[in-house]
Parts: C-alpha cells; sequence; structure tokens
C-alpha cells in the first residue's frame, strides 16, 4: 500500500468521524468513543478491500461482508459509507430519530448495508460464522469479516464462538478485535481483564495477528496475509478509544451514551478540520 | 457384551417423528440444514444426520451460538431447522430475540422434552416455560403439533413458511390421532368432537389423552363436551375460539405446561377481549415438576385425562 492510498484512507476515516460525531451530536446521544476506535478499519474494509461504490453492492452474493458485533458503534457503520457517498449525509444525520432507518444500533431491517442486527454483545460474532459456514457450505466466494470489543470477549457466547469457527476450518472468517481497553464503566483491567488475550485465541486454534489499528499500513498487511492452513483468523488492533478528538482519547467517560454539547462538538469538528459549513450548522442547531 | 437400549430412539414419539419429517422433506427442499447441540440421538435428527452429514451441522453443547450462527445463515438463504431440548433453547432465548425475531430471519427451533412430559431426568430438563416465552417474541409462530401425522405435515408447512417458528415435539410415545393427509394450516385448530356445554381445548400431546377422556365420558356418563385441538398456540385461532364460546358454557384449557402465558393465557386472552366465557386453566400451576415416568407426573400434577374427567365431572354437578 503506497503512501498516496493512505492518504486518500486517512482523509475519508477523517470525513467518517466528522460525520459521525455530527450524527450523535444531532441525535442526543450516541457511544462516540467506540466509534471513533473502530473507524479506520471499518474505512480500510469498505474503501480499500470491499471497493464499494454503490448501495447495489450488498445485492451480491459473492462478495465480501463486515458485521459490526459492537453494534454501538453503528454511526462508524453509517458515516463511512456516507464519507464514500455511498449513503447520504443527509439521511444519516437522522441517526437515532423516530421514522429514521438509522437505528442506534446496527438493525438489518430496511437497510441492505447491515448484516446483522446487533446490540446485545456476542451474537454479531456468531452471525459472522453463521454467514461464513454458509458461504463455505455453498461454495461461494467472499470472506466474512467481524468487529468486536475487548468488552465484548467478556460474554461467553464469543468463546463458545471461537470454539466452533476452528472446529469448522473456517478460514473465510475473519474477526477484528477493536482493542481500545475501555469498556462502559472502566478499562477491561478494571472489570475482567481480557489479557493473555493472544495466547488465549491461538489456543483455540485461531491464526492470530497483532496490529496497530488506526495504521492503514498495518491493517493492509494483516487482511491480506496468507495463511497456509484452515483456520479462522483473528486480528488484534490495538486502538484508541475516542481516536482524532484529543478531549475524548482514552476517557472512559467517553464511552457514553452522551449528549454532546455545541462546545464539545465544535471542538471536536475543529480539530478534525471539518469545513466551517458543517461547523456553522451545529452552532445554529437548537 | 450387547449395546445398551438407548430410550431416545423408541419409535412413535413427536421427536422421532420430527426427525423421519424433516429428512423426508429435506430431499426435495435442498435449503434445509440442521444445527444440532449434540443431541441428535435425543431429538430424532439422528435419522438426519445419517442421511445428510454435510447439511448437519454440529455446534456442540453452545446454543447461545448456535442460534446467532442459525439467523446468520438464515440471513444467506438457508433454511436452518436449529435443534435441542426446550430448556436448552430457553437458554438461548436472548440469542432468539435478536438475531431471529428482532430481524424477522427465516430460522426454525424445534425442541423436545416440553413439559412433564419428559419424566424421569427431573426438573431441570422439563421445560414448561418454552409456549410463554417464545409466544412473547415478534414474528414468531409457535407449535405444539399433536402425533407423528401432524408432525410430518407441520414439518413440511414450516418448511414452506417465511419467518420464525418454535415448535415443540415430545419424548414419550404417542398414537395417531390425526389423519396423514391432512395439511397443517398454521393458526388454525382442529376439533376432534363436537359436543355441548363446555369446550375443551388442548395442544401438543394433551390433546390425544383429551381424547381418550372424552370416549370414556361419552361411555360412562353421557357427557360429550367439544375438544379442540389447537397446535398453533401463536398466532391462535381466534374465529374458532370466538365461533366456540358462542356455543358453550365453560372452557376448559388442557396442557403440558405453566398455566402462566402458554395455551391457557392465550384463549383467555383472545376470549376476554372477544368473547367472554369462563375459563378453566387446567396446567402445571406454578410448580416444579421432579423425577418419576410421564405418567405418574401427570397424574400427580392432575393433567391426565383422569383429572380432565373429573372436572368435567364438576361442571355437570
Amino acid at each position: 500500500m503506497n503512501i498516496s492510498k493512505i492518504k486518500i484512507l486517512k482523509e475519508l476515516s477523517n470525513q467518517a468521524r466528522i460525520y459521525s460525531l455530527m450524527s450523535i451530536f444531532y441525535a442526543g446521544s450516541g457511544h462516540p468513543g467506540g466509534v471513533l476506535s473502530c473507524i479506520d478499519l471499518i474505512t480500510y474494509l469498505y474503501a480499500y478491500k470491499f471497493r464499494i461504490k454503490k448501495i447495489s453492492y450488498f445485492n451480491k452474493i459473492n462478495r465480501n461482508r463486515l458485521i459490526l458485533s459492537k453494534g454501538h458503534s453503528a454511526p462508524a457503520i453509517y458515516s463511512t459509507l456516507a464519507a464514500l457517498k455511498v449513503l447520504r449525509y443527509k439521511d444519516i444525520i437522522n441517526l437515532r430519530k423516530i421514522d429514521s432507518i438509522f437505528q442506534g444500533h446496527t438493525c438489518r431491517i430496511n437497510t441492505p448495508w447491515v448484516e446483522a442486527s446487533t446490540g446485545s454483545l456476542g451474537q454479531g460474532f456468531s452471525f459472522s460464522i453463521g454467514q461464513a459456514l454458509t458461504l463455505k457450505f455453498l461454495k461461494k466466494k467472499g470472506r466474512v469479516f467481524s468487529i468486536i470489543g475487548d468488552g465484548e470477549m467478556q460474554e461467553g457466547q464469543v468463546w463458545e464462538g471461537l470454539m466452533l469457527a476452528a472446529q469448522h476450518k473456517l478460514r473465510n472468517l475473519v474477526t477484528i478485535l477493536d482493542y481500545n481497553k475501555l469498556q462502559s464503566d472502566n478499562f477491561n483491567k478494571k472489570i475482567i481483564n481480557i489479557e493473555p488475550v493472544k495466547q488465549k485465541i491461538l489456543s483455540f486454534n485461531w491464526n492470530v495477528l497483532e496490529i496497530d489499528g488506526h495504521s492503514f499500513y498495518e491493517i493492509d498487511k494483516s487482511i491480506n496475509k496468507k495463511f497456509k492452513n484452515d483456520k479462522p483468523t483473528f486480528i488484534i488492533a490495538h486502538t484508541i478509544k475516542g481516536k482524532g478528538v484529543s478531549f475524548m482519547e482514552n476517557k472512559p467517560l467517553w464511552h457514553g451514551s452522551l449528549k454532546m454539547s455545541v462546545d464539545q462538538i465544535i471542538s471536536s469538528l475543529k480539530e478534525l478540520d471539518a469545513n466551517n459549513k458543517l461547523i456553522e450548522e451545529c452552532k445554529n442547531y437548537e | 457384551m450387547n449395546n445398551p437400549t438407548l430410550i431416545a430412539k423408541s419409535a412413535g414419539s413427536l421427536r422421532e417423528a420430527f426427525g423421519k419429517s424433516i429428512t423426508k422433506i429435506a430431499r426435495i427442499n435442498k435449503k434445509i440444514v440442521i444445527l444440532d447441540a449434540d443431541l441428535a440421538g435425543g431429538t430424532g435428527c439422528h435419522h438426519f444426520l445419517k442421511k445428510y452429514p454435510k447439511r448437519f451441522f454440529q455446534c456442540g453443547i453452545a446454543e447461545q451460538n448456535m442460534i446467532s450462527v442459525s439467523a446468520g445463515m438464515a440471513s444467506l438463504g438457508l433454511i436452518p431447522f436449529a435443534t435441542t431440548f426446550a430448556v436448552f433453547a430457553l437458554r438461548a432465548f436472548e440469542q432468539a430475540r435478536l438475531s431471529i425475531s428482532y430481524t424477522n430471519l427465516n430460522v426454525k427451533i424445534v425442541a423436545s422434552h416440553g413439559g412433564l412430559d419428559t419424566g424421569p431426568d427431573g426438573a431441570s430438563a422439563q421445560c414448561i416455560e418454552d409456549l410463554a416465552c417464545f409466544r412473547s417474541l415478534p414474528n414468531f409462530v409457535v407449535l405444539s403439533p399433536c402425533d407423528s401425522n401432524e408432525m410430518f405435515q407441520a414439518v413440511k408447512t414450516i418448511a414452506k413458511h417465511k419467518g420464525p417458528v418454535y415448535m415443540r415435539t415430545g419424548r414419550s410415545n404417542v398414537e395417531n390421532i390425526t389423519k396423514p393427509a391432512r395439511k397443517f394450516v398454521i393458526g388454525k385448530g382442529l376439533v376432534l368432537n363436537k359436543g355441548k356445554k363446555i369446550c375443551i381445548i388442548s395442544t401438543g400431546m394433551q390433546s390425544s389423552i383429551a381424547l381418550k377422556a372424552i370416549k370414556k365420558l361419552k361411555k360412562l356418563k353421557k357427557i360429550s363436551p367439544t375438544l379442540i385441538h389447537m397446535p398453533t398456540i401463536k398466532p391462535i385461532d381466534k374465529e374458532l375460539l370466538i365461533k366456540m364460546s358462542k356455543k358453550h358454557k365453560v372452557f376448559i384449557t388442557f396442557e403440558d405446561h405453566n398455566i402462566f402465558g402458554g395455551l391457557g393465557s392465550a384463549v383467555s386472552e383472545v376470549l376476554s377481549e372477544n368473547a367472554p366465557n369462563k375459563i378453566i386453566r387446567m396446567g402445571i400451576r406454578d410448580k416444579i415438576g421432579k423425577s418419576g415416568e410421564a405418567k405418574e407426573l401427570l397424574k400427580e400434577y392432575k393433567i391426565d385425562g383422569e383429572a380432565l374427567i373429573n372436572q368435567v365431572k364438576k361442571i355437570y354437578k
């Protein structure tokens, strides 16, 4: 991956960050911290790996899929697709509003770009295993990716799924851990430590890679790594909760659900170098 | 040394009927797959495993994962039948809620070991809450067929029906009381006896117990209550219930399930809103089961034929 491509991806994910925060601001509630930690991963997959250009992409059967198992980061999906101009900014800005299809947690109904309804942790991961099993069974192409949270690893269902995916030799399955070290109430370490996570997953018979989840170069390398075995792949992506907005970074309080003030959205947008029109829009919002 | 005799594989039970039916129907409908949580011997799915090993997905003793996996499979067009015991389906209830019900995905959960009929395994395995729980999930159809003939027809129908279904099978052997060729229509009750004054509504294997009891009543006392078998708990046959309410003075619901939330509740809801009538709910009266043979348990918990006969006689006094 060359520098110019990385530059394009950085611009896209920056735009997606701006849209996410604006939609959370307009909604009056949401989870900004976890959105900002996984958005580079989603941008890479949608823009570079899947090369999604139109909504019709999602109608194909032979294709790559992404399930956001940490459903509370839903705005990251919507806003990345808006940054790619696959969805319209003026639609996704209705996040969490009545009559909007952009639900607070990813919901499959009337939304072809959402694979699984999520929001109860662990389920999206298992759903991705179901899709990977099916693609293998039907001999269809494409891989199934899922993004799971670090707090999510505390759900027993995840470990059930880890066993099953290895048992069925799902080499078409890739699970990415958005490892921002923080969960709803506090740091993982203070709730239930998931370490040593690498050894744990290795012992469950998966391929395991460890990367910087904000480096497009490293994301690219890990996603395209070829293994000479039938194991599913687990990517531990070290990330920063609230990445891109300094006052949110690594702060447990920015997990949410929370309401952003006008001051907070404006300083976030300024830090992300948003254009003045968007900043004015927020200023004038009651 | 001979191999032990496996109780699970005794012929004539609803779970065996399910296993044989799904194997037959899967020959034509190639989208059908089975998910199992290490209970194929007990749920009847061993028939399917033998015939279609590649369409049989072993998920291990991990029901929560299995239910969400089945939703993922349905999202790509397969028709997964996720099978286990009723109590373990409850273990994955929240997975059924979000992964299946809220998304309206085409998954069929088929569970054996419902009610006290489960017998000697005791309270932990006797699921007396499944119909109530699954009835509360939007989009779910809830079924409890009564015999092997009806089971075959029900499997055929739900394989065609687009949307989530929960279906209870059963552990003990049961005689056929319905005709083999009768088409199964979701949401329709079946009149097993046309009588007077009392209208008995039963479901699952309790229907064959009720039919026998009515035959006895007719012979001994010349009393003939109406008997309706209600294989669909949700959506319940509202039309038939209202019609019957106008013709009868009292209703008795008869089920191997807690009196809260199952057939008795479903009938009460429809009648109280549309055609109020007196309803006596016969079921497990909010108690926990225990070990014992199914017949002994049904007697002790007063949901056997004798209890039904006594209830009818009491009304006539």
